[in-house]
């Protein structure tokens, strides 16, 4: 599989990107339970409004391991999961991705936020290394991934998710900026 | 102590055709001659995760009692799971640790501070419902189907020996088709 989607147009550090829209587009995508540490990047814009609505349900984990062993019993059990976190706690996490998502070819779902990427920036071309060196090991590990960085990227992720459950493997969104 | 086999036994008796079982390591290797069922949930992709997978199931399957035979090394990499656990708080979960004190089938080295860990002291903390401790067969063996039919999360710690030399099949617990079998077994409602 190859699934790299960049940023739909070239970013700008002026582009915008909507929380609620981002919710929109999880709950259309039948995910019935958002496990997450939270994320610098997505905390406000993302991770509160999800707890102050009904559904999704949101789970608590300690340790971004923890959710894609959580992802994977339920996607057994025929439910949708999306693991929201930081790429630090991805990158903590490479051996049960690797283990759980890609040996055992399971639908984990993950939306990462790039923490200190700036706006604008390409992960790729971040000056950050913790930045930078993410979609390399991503496609490293044959990671399908696909960037939001903009309000017109957000239409990608239910599409992300159907073909992860369709194909029953992982995907990485990842977060390049606040959502409002 | 209790040989690791003649406990799982004794929990087997209790064990519904309905129940999902999480065996890790060697408890699997002792679980699967026990009770082969398809709902042996047998493939945790990494050490540790035993506990998180079943937290997953027992969400995913509020109908399903979901049962964990953790390891003591395993759960010691995975001690934020015991919390996140009792925060999730799902009814229909028993958490068993099987605690022998080694890395059993990593060459039987100890785990750090063997016999002065207490897990069922991690459990209580994290806020499990209730916690029990089992050295005696006999003790467990009277009081097993009780602590079964209790609300979840429970967390049992099993103080162990090894049963005896296994055929550690790894194969057999990461296979393609023991997964497939077990999805199958799960949606079936």
């Amino acid at each position: 599989m190859d699934v790299r989607t960049m940023s739909s147009d070239e970013p700008s550090a002026g582009d915008t990107l909507s929380g609620s829209s981002i919710i929109r587009e999880i709950k259309a995508s039948g995910i019935e339970f958002v496990v997450s540490v939270p994320d610098i990047t997505t905390s406000e814009g993302l991770l509160s409004p999800l707890v102050r609505g009904q559904s999704p349900r949101v789970i608590r984990v300690c340790k971004e391991d923890e959710g894609v062993g959580i992802c994977a019993g339920l996607s057994h059990c025929g439910k949708r999961a999306l693991l929201l976190i930081q790429q630090t706690g991805m990158l903590d996490s490479i051996n049960a991705i690797r283990g759980v998502a890609v040996e055992y070819e399971l639908p984990i779902c993950m939306m990462v936020g790039l923490l200190q990427k700036e706006p604008g920036v390409r992960p790729r071309q971040s000056k950050r290394y913790g930045v930078r060196i993410v979609e390399p090991i991503l496609d490293a590990m044959d990671i399908a991934y696909h960037e939001i960085e903009a309000e017109a990227d957000v239409a990608k992720i239910r599409p992300a998710i159907d073909d992860a459950y369709a194909s029953s493997r992982p995907v990485v969104l990842l977060i390049g900026r606040k959502p409002s | 102590m209790m040989k690791n086999d003649a406990c799982l036994k004794a929990l087997a008796r209790h064990v519904t055709d309905r129940d999902i079982v999480i065996p890790v390591y060697t408890a699997a290797f002792d679980w699967l001659s026990i009770r082969p069922h398809p709902l042996n949930y047998l493939a945790h992709g990494a050490m540790g995760l035993a506990s998180s997978h079943a937290l997953g199931l027992a969400l995913g399957r509020p109908d399903r009692r979901v049962i964990v035979l953790d390891g003591d090394g395993s759960l010691l990499m995975n001690l934020g799971s015991l919390v996140s656990i009792a925060e999730a708080a799902p009814r229909n979960l028993i958490h068993f640790v099987c605690e022998n004190g080694t890395y059993e089938a990593n060459g039987g080295h100890p785990i750090p501070n063997r016999g002065r860990v207490d897990f069922t002291g991690f459990a209580r903390a994290a806020g499990y419902r209730d916690v029990h401790m089992f050295s005696e067969l006999k003790m467990f063996e009277q009081q097993v189907g009780a602590v079964l039919a209790q609300d979840g999360p429970v967390f049992v710690d099993l103080k162990v020996t090894p049963s005896g030399p296994q055929n550690r099949d790894y194969a057999l617990l990461h296979g393609p088709a023991v997964r497939a079998a077990t999805k199958a077994a799960l949606m079936v409602r």
